[in-house]
């Protein structure tokens, strides 16, 4: 019954208020959580049949200006106007009545669902589900051909890739009569012709009188996107600009409130001898699936090796077989050309820890860290046995204090309190406790997952320029990263990892976009094949 | 000729010990499909059968019976609601100590109420849900094997069989064909999902509280007023935990569920059966070995044969919004 009153309500609206009206506009919004101020006096206004940007750090407040016009949370003050009349927003419910739709970083799908279910919960026709079914079924039709968002009604969710998941978030709220789409961080999880393919469908949209929100952290989408950008810092608004009349630098610079460097400084690299070796590596995770195979490569000293590829295509179980965490099915890893027994014991990742290897895991909350405890006990996790921690069988509280309160110093963690709960920094300085307990041994080989995930542009250079300063000084690097710019501007060789194996090597200087892409979705390059033949 | 009616008994008592379990199996399929775990389906089902023998004896209607029995178990399906889905507390710590709350409470009423330690006055046979034979049931009866079937197997159930026999298709139409149903499939996924589609979370979940409250509610009354004369202290012997095995065997899925409750109820015939008789060969198995049977069965068969049992995601998961 709510369903039908929702879409009636949608389509007799029309696309917009009229010329020169804001298809939404926020005004003045106040919001705290405690004592952080997460919005403050945030006002934004998005003509009709754009596209608009809204840019800023994690934790900039402009994740929680959305979940305020989508009705997540109660802004404490200001206004929310869709096509110039004040509305009253309390809920999802309420803001897909307005016409606002929301395609969430995480999906908000049934996986177990087949496409066609997932569309029309919660806005079925009737009672029975066979009439509502095959109504939706071609309506969606109708929007597949209208946008080219071609999917399968009856595949089950579950089963599809992410780019098609996201489709089926996106034909969700096209199916709730969405006028207004606010997208938040959508290219997390896609590939890069994925992420094309996003940018034809929410062009195609914005060509028919749709309004769209992007909500992003990346510069890149920004530029080749929108047609009006918002700069959020802090809470506050920074500025609002024509994308046209600026660049990424200057964006960059608004976001941080500084100038910042966006590409990373580096001399060429020095290899020297090899300090990891990997050969014929294969790697079962914990539940007995194969997600490595036959994966063999070196890593030198004085160079960064990135590896990419979209997430779930075994760089992690990689990463952690090398860390001694996971074990290997079959093959040898050496380090400085003496093999390491294999991981997946107790104490193998100790054992490999001693023998010079450094390790920032991918997922620092779960891997890297206890959150429940203070900086200074995070601070030398896995190096607690340590003699200058210890006296006899207690621990030396003052020396791990103050061993951890130098390192966070050197590692610019803010605030440089080892006293304080791991839970209460923010994300990027939560990996700088990580980073720098791990750099600070100077390991001659060190795994790096995922360094900048969550983190702010500010930490992401500093990190960077610790990583290439660690390269200098005739270390080796394995970084995996699930960010393609981030390869692209460290590592010196990039290797491409798809399905377990490794699908293709290129060089810094032969590294695009392009062709990483491919071979990030399966394909091999033909050019490089030939070549290499 | 002997062999028949054997087997024509045993399948008679395995559709009258399984009418408790698939009512509370499905009961619980409601619940964890809303993802909601219900370990306290033993407690309302105990709850219930106090409550309609109590109110059949006073009132002496067994209608009122099964009323007061539903009420009793929709009761306390809302309590574990408020403490789980309202205050998101510890789902099995809840059903838990429903549990031990309705096998105190019920024979502290009866010595309350009406002076008997542990259990309820004997309710009069008018106030009990009786056998119903169906036309010619009795003439029929001694026509070979199709007679037998239709005197002993179709006709001569009380109500509550055929209620919980209809109502099983019943519950898989509206768990797949309907807005109701799909929407509680997906808050038992996806909770996520269903919050931002506009649909209240804890609403659904409460819905299908009241749904497996009035569910073993009736497997309650069944067992108290229906297969028995009177409420027992305990009287339920572990079925609720048996139903939710029979739910898990059955992958949360209705026609498995039923026929695993079938399985179990199966087991229990053939255990009263098999009691002081002489097998040839093997000689008399002890009772207490016989009486175990159906639980071995049960743990053998989760343990070995289900293979991997999914149960719905959230199920379990207090639902929690991001941040």
């Amino acid at each position: 019954m709510a369903g039908e009153e929702h879409r009636g309500a949608a389509a007799e609206r029309g696309p917009s208020g009229g010329p020169g009206v804001p298809a939404l506009e926020v005004v003045g919004i106040q919001k705290w959580f405690g004592s952080v101020h997460a919005n403050d006096d945030v006002s934004v206004a998005v003509a009709p049949g754009t596209i608009h940007g809204i840019v800023g750090e994690n934790g900039a407040g402009k994740s929680t200006l959305m979940s305020i016009v989508y009705g997540y949370y109660q802004a404490d003050g200001g206004e929310i106007r869709v096509g110039g009349t004040p509305v009253t927003i309390k809920g999802p419910e309420d803001a897909i009545a307005h016409g606002v739709g929301m395609v969430h970083q995480h999906f908000m799908l049934v996986d177990t669902f087949t496409v066609l279910e997932n569309v029309v919960l919660g806005v079925e026709k009737g009672y029975l589900l066979r009439s509502t079914l095959s109504e939706a079924r071609q309506e969606l039709e109708r929007l597949e051909r209208e946008y080219g968002l071609d999917v399968d009604p009856d595949a089950i969710v579950g089963s599809l890739p992410v780019g098609l998941q996201q489709r089926v978030e996106i034909l969700k709220a096209l199916y709730r009569g969405a006028d207004i789409l606010i997208l938040d961080e959508p290219t997390g999880v896609l590939t890069p012709q994925e992420v094309d393919d996003l940018f034809r469908i929410l062009r195609a949209l914005r060509d028919q009188g749709r309004t769209i929100v992007l909500i992003t952290h990346k510069l890149r989408e920004i530029m080749a996107l929108t047609d009006r950008v918002t700069v959020m810092r802090a809470g506050r608004v920074v500025d609002h600009v024509a994308t046209a009349e600026t660049d990424r630098a200057q964006l960059a610079a608004m976001m941080v409130g500084r100038s910042v460097l966006l590409r990373v400084d580096k001399e060429e690299a020095a290899p020297g001898e090899a300090l990891l070796r990997v050969e014929s590596l294969a790697v079962r995770d914990r539940s007995g699936v194969l997600r490595v195979h036959d994966v063999s490569f070196t890593v030198h000293a004085g160079e960064i090796v990135g590896i990419a590829g979209v997430a779930g295509n075994g760089q992690s179980e990689l990463l952690e077989a090398l860390a001694g965490t996971l074990a290997s099915e079959q093959g040898t890893i050496a380090i400085g050309g003496a093999p390491v027994p294999a991981g997946g014991r107790a104490e193998a990742a100790r054992a490999m820890r001693r023998r010079g290897l450094g390790h920032v895991p991918e997922d620092r909350q779960r891997m890297g860290l206890v959150t429940a405890f203070d900086a200074s006990e995070s601070g030398v996790l896995g190096y607690h046995r340590e003699r200058l921690y210890n006296r006899g069988a207690l621990m030396s509280r003052g020396a791990v204090v103050d061993a951890v309160g130098s390192t966070m110093e050197d590692f610019d963690v803010r605030p440089p309190l080892p006293t304080l709960r791991t839970a209460n920094f923010s994300g990027g300085n939560q990996q700088k406790i990580v980073v720098g307990r791990e750099m600070s041994r100077s390991p001659d080989v060190l795994l790096v997952g995922q360094p900048t995930r969550g983190v702010d542009i500010g930490a992401i250079e500093f990190i960077h320029r610790k990583l290439v300063a660690m390269r200098d000084e005739g270390k080796a690097i394995l970084l995996v990263s699930v960010e393609l710019d981030e390869i692209m501007s460290l590592a010196d060789r990039i290797l491409v990892m798809f399905g377990g194996a490794i699908v293709g090597e290129v060089s810094q200087e032969e590294a695009d976009e392009r062709t990483l892409g491919l071979m990030m979705a399966g394909e091999r390059a033909d050019g490089a094949e030939a070549a290499g033949a | 000729m002997e062999a028949v009616t054997w087997i024509v008994l045993v399948i008679d008592a395995t559709l009258r010990v399984s009418t408790p379990l698939i009512l509370a199996a499905f009961a619980g399929m409601f619940a964890e499909r809303s993802g909601v775990v219900d370990i306290g389906l033993e407690g309302k089902m105990l709850g219930a059968a106090f409550a309609a023998a109590a109110a059949a004896f006073a009132t002496g209607s067994a209608w009122l019976g099964l009323l007061a029995g539903m009420g009793a178990s929709v009761g306390l399906a809302m309590i574990h609601a408020f403490a789980c889905v309202t205050h998101r507390g510890d789902q099995v710590v809840s059903g838990m100590a429903l549990n031990i709350l309705v096998a105190g409470l019920g024979p502290v009423l009866s010595l309350a109420w009406f002076g008997q330690g542990g259990h309820t006055p004997i309710v009069a046979d008018t106030a009990r849900f009786r056998p119903i034979h169906f036309p010619f049931a009795d003439r029929l009866s001694d026509v070979p094997f199709i007679g037998q079937i239709y005197s002993e197997i179709v006709s001569g159930h009380n109500l509550i069989v055929y209620i919980a026999l209809g109502m099983v298709p019943l519950a898989a139409w509206f768990i797949y064909k309907t807005r109701f149903g799909l929407r509680l499939r997906a808050v038992g996924e996806a909770p996520e999902a269903v919050d931002t589609a506009g649909i209240s979370v804890a609403g659904m979940r409460y819905r299908a509280m009241i749904v497996c409250g009035i569910l073993c509610g009736v497997a309650g009354t069944s067992l108290s007023i229906a297969q028995n004369a009177l409420f027992v202290r305990d009287m339920s012997a572990g079925m609720g935990y048996l139903a939710l095995a029979a739910l898990i065997f059955g992958k949360w899925r209705p026609v498995p569920t039923l026929f695993a409750c079938f399985l179990f109820a199966f087991a229990d015939a053939v255990q009263a059966r098999l009691q002081g008789v002489d097998i040839p060969g093997v000689g008399i198995i002890p009772v207490q070995a016989i009486q175990a049977l159906p639980y071995l069965l049960t743990v053998l068969l989760l343990a070995g044969f289900v293979g991997k049992a999914v149960p719905p995601k959230a199920s379990g998961v207090p639902y929690v919004k991001e941040r």
